[in-house]
């Protein structure tokens, strides 16, 4: 029990300094600073992905992540934009809102199981992205551009985080940022997942029936998951328009929504921190791919149908074999 | 003896059939109650009725007074009416002992927050659920199989973790659809038996049976269903003299009521 416990402080800590003090002396040495950018949105892409993680913990298949990203991405840039706002307080403000907007979508769309949710779910991306194009606030195709970099965020005249725009290096601000929330979230789904909400989750996408006959209300519960899931995609979206300091309606499309639910799938649907590996891995992965060219898709789209035979747990679930074999 | 549960009128309409039509009985405290009755006599639309996973047409049911048909199926089981399913519904992927601890759900004081927190309440919940979860599966024979996962279990004892999930919930009367459907006799004695142990702790019981020698033995009471409606009601050896029951068993009478 106790050296279960050390193990697992032992390998948060190595974590830690790994994204924290690893990565970020590695950069700097070999000089290679377009990685900041390339893990920043790794980092973001899996908070995207836990959420979706936490639905298909529920039973539901979500592929309509993107939609709540687009949203976050929008209401952050519009409170910045037109409002004058923080962006520091439009980061909670567009998780809340996604959140909320999931709770009115998720009312009647939560009763929907298997194919069906994931149909309505795939289509809400595409009607997130029509209305972007089509609402005056939004700015139609055009999208918003020129957002302002993050200023300095200050509580009781402490400066906590300094203006992103005085910066030396704004990615590597990014890059910090990205990590600590990727951190913050993860904890707080492990938390979620090992509490007895996980165990309740479980039973949701194991038997609905006779969770609700045990006394779950079953409707409530798949409310929240869904709103922390959303939550998690708003956030993400934010951060990702405050970054590129711009926001279109195809900033996130079906393709991001699929991508996120791939994610979830390579990394194992039964581990929490399965989509942070998949998406590193997918991200990677597309991306070293790239010199086979033409064949870049053909040759992905092979090793994820491969990958999905040979290890339909995902890739977390090596480490589970390799330790049954040992 | 006080009554438990009171079904009173109750009729459910699938478009123009009438599945169950003008129903009444009532239950009392502690007592044994069969409901059975030919296939498609309305059992199990009757059974859902008073689980409250279908809302009746007319008429409604009472627990202690308290009306609770027509509400959510989670509202009725924290009332105190929990069914168990007919098929083995379990969550497969679970420990049998993980199976036991989700199922005290309803007793937990801390709120899902708390748990989510830890808080002081949260682990007292944990800590009195696990004790409460294997003193359950203790009386049902399921201790030694606590931490196996529950898809791989024989299905005589399915059928005893579904019971366990049941109890779990400490309900006021616990509904058995087919506990002895697909068990051989020794099976269904032992299963006899187990219901038996749960009225002598106090449950009050009602369950839906085709196996009637089984039914027989352990009833206090019958309730005999036929084309949606009740025809007779009684102790096991009324009900086997019954005029109206033998003519519904028509063909196969003797073997059928267990004569």
């Amino acid at each position: 029990m106790t050296s279960n416990r050390n193990m697992k402080i032992v390998s948060v800590v190595a974590f830690l300094a790994i994204v924290f003090v690893a990565v970020p002396a590695a950069i700097s040495s070999s000089g290679r600073f377009d990685l900041y950018y390339t893990l920043t949105s790794v980092a973001l892409l899996s908070i995207a992905s836990a959420g979706v993680w936490l639905t298909f913990y529920i039973g539901r298949i979500n592929i309509g992540q993107g939609a709540y990203a687009l949203m976050g991405g929008y209401v952050s840039a519009i409170l910045v934009m037109n409002h004058g706002w923080s962006f520091w307080l439009t980061l909670p403000v567009a998780g809340l809102f996604c959140a909320a907007a999931s709770v009115l979508i998720g009312l009647p769309i939560l009763r929907l199981r298997g194919v069906y949710f994931a149909m309505v779910t795939l289509v809400l991306t595409e009607v997130a992205r029509l209305l972007a194009l089509a609402l005056p606030i939004t700015n139609g195709a055009k999208g918003i551009v020129s957002i302002p970099l993050p200023g300095a965020l200050s509580v009781f005249g402490i400066t906590l985080i300094p203006d992103f725009a005085t910066l030396q290096n704004s990615r590597l601000a990014f890059y910090l940022l990205a990590v600590t929330l990727m951190v913050v979230c993860f904890a707080v789904m492990y938390r979620l997942v090992n509490s007895r909400i996980g165990k309740l989750c479980q039973s949701l996408q194991q038997n609905e029936e006779l969770a609700s006959s045990i006394g779950v209300n079953i409707a409530y519960l798949r409310i929240i998951a869904y709103a922390v899931s959303s939550f998690f995609g708003g956030v993400s979206g934010a951060i990702f328009a405050a970054i590129s300091q711009s926001i279109y309606p195809s900033s996130f499309t079906v393709t991001d929504s699929v991508n996120f639910m791939l994610n979830c799938f390579l990394g194992g649907l039964g581990y929490v921190f399965g989509p942070m590996l998949g998406t590193l891995v997918l991200y990677f992965g597309w991306d070293l791919l790239f010199q086979t060219g033409q064949f870049q898709l053909l040759i992905y789209s092979g090793l994820m149908i491969v990958l999905m035979l040979v290890l339909p747990n995902g890739l977390l679930s090596l480490a589970e074999i390799t330790r049954k074999k040992g | 003896m006080a009554e438990m549960l009171e079904v009173s009128g109750i009729t459910k309409r699938f478009g123009g059939l009438v599945a169950v039509n003008n129903v009444s009985f009532s239950v009392r405290e502690k007592e044994i109650l069969s409901v059975i009755g030919p296939n498609g006599a309305g059992k199990s639309t009757l059974f859902k009725l008073i689980s409250s996973f279908l809302r009746p047409t007319t008429g409604e049911v009472r627990l202690k007074g308290e009306r609770i048909s027509g509400l959510a199926p989670h509202i009725a089981a924290r009332r105190g009416v929990v069914r168990t399913f007919q098929e083995t519904t379990i969550f497969k992927n679970m420990s049998v002992r993980d199976n036991v601890v989700i199922a005290h759900h309803l007793r937990s004081k801390a709120s899902l927050f708390g748990f989510f927190l830890g808080t002081g309440k949260a682990k007292a919940d944990e800590a009195a659920f696990g004790q409460s979860a294997d003193e359950i599966l203790a009386l049902l024979g399921l201790s030694p199989l606590a931490n196996e996962t529950a898809r791989n279990l024989p299905h005589g004892h399915l059928r005893a973790l579904g019971i366990a999930i049941g109890l779990a919930t400490n309900p006021s009367i616990l509904l058995l659809d087919e506990p002895f459907a697909g068990m051989n006799h020794d099976e269904t004695m032992r299963m006899v038996e187990m219901v038996r142990r749960l009225r002598e702790r106090g449950l009050t019981i009602l369950l839906v049976e085709h196996d009637m020698p089984a039914v027989m033995k352990i009833s206090d009471r019958l309730v005999v269903l036929n084309f949606g409606q009740k025809i007779a009601e009684g102790t096991p050896s009324e009900i086997q003299a019954n005029e109206k029951v033998i003519e519904a068993y028509l063909g196969s009478e003797d073997e059928a009521i267990g004569l």
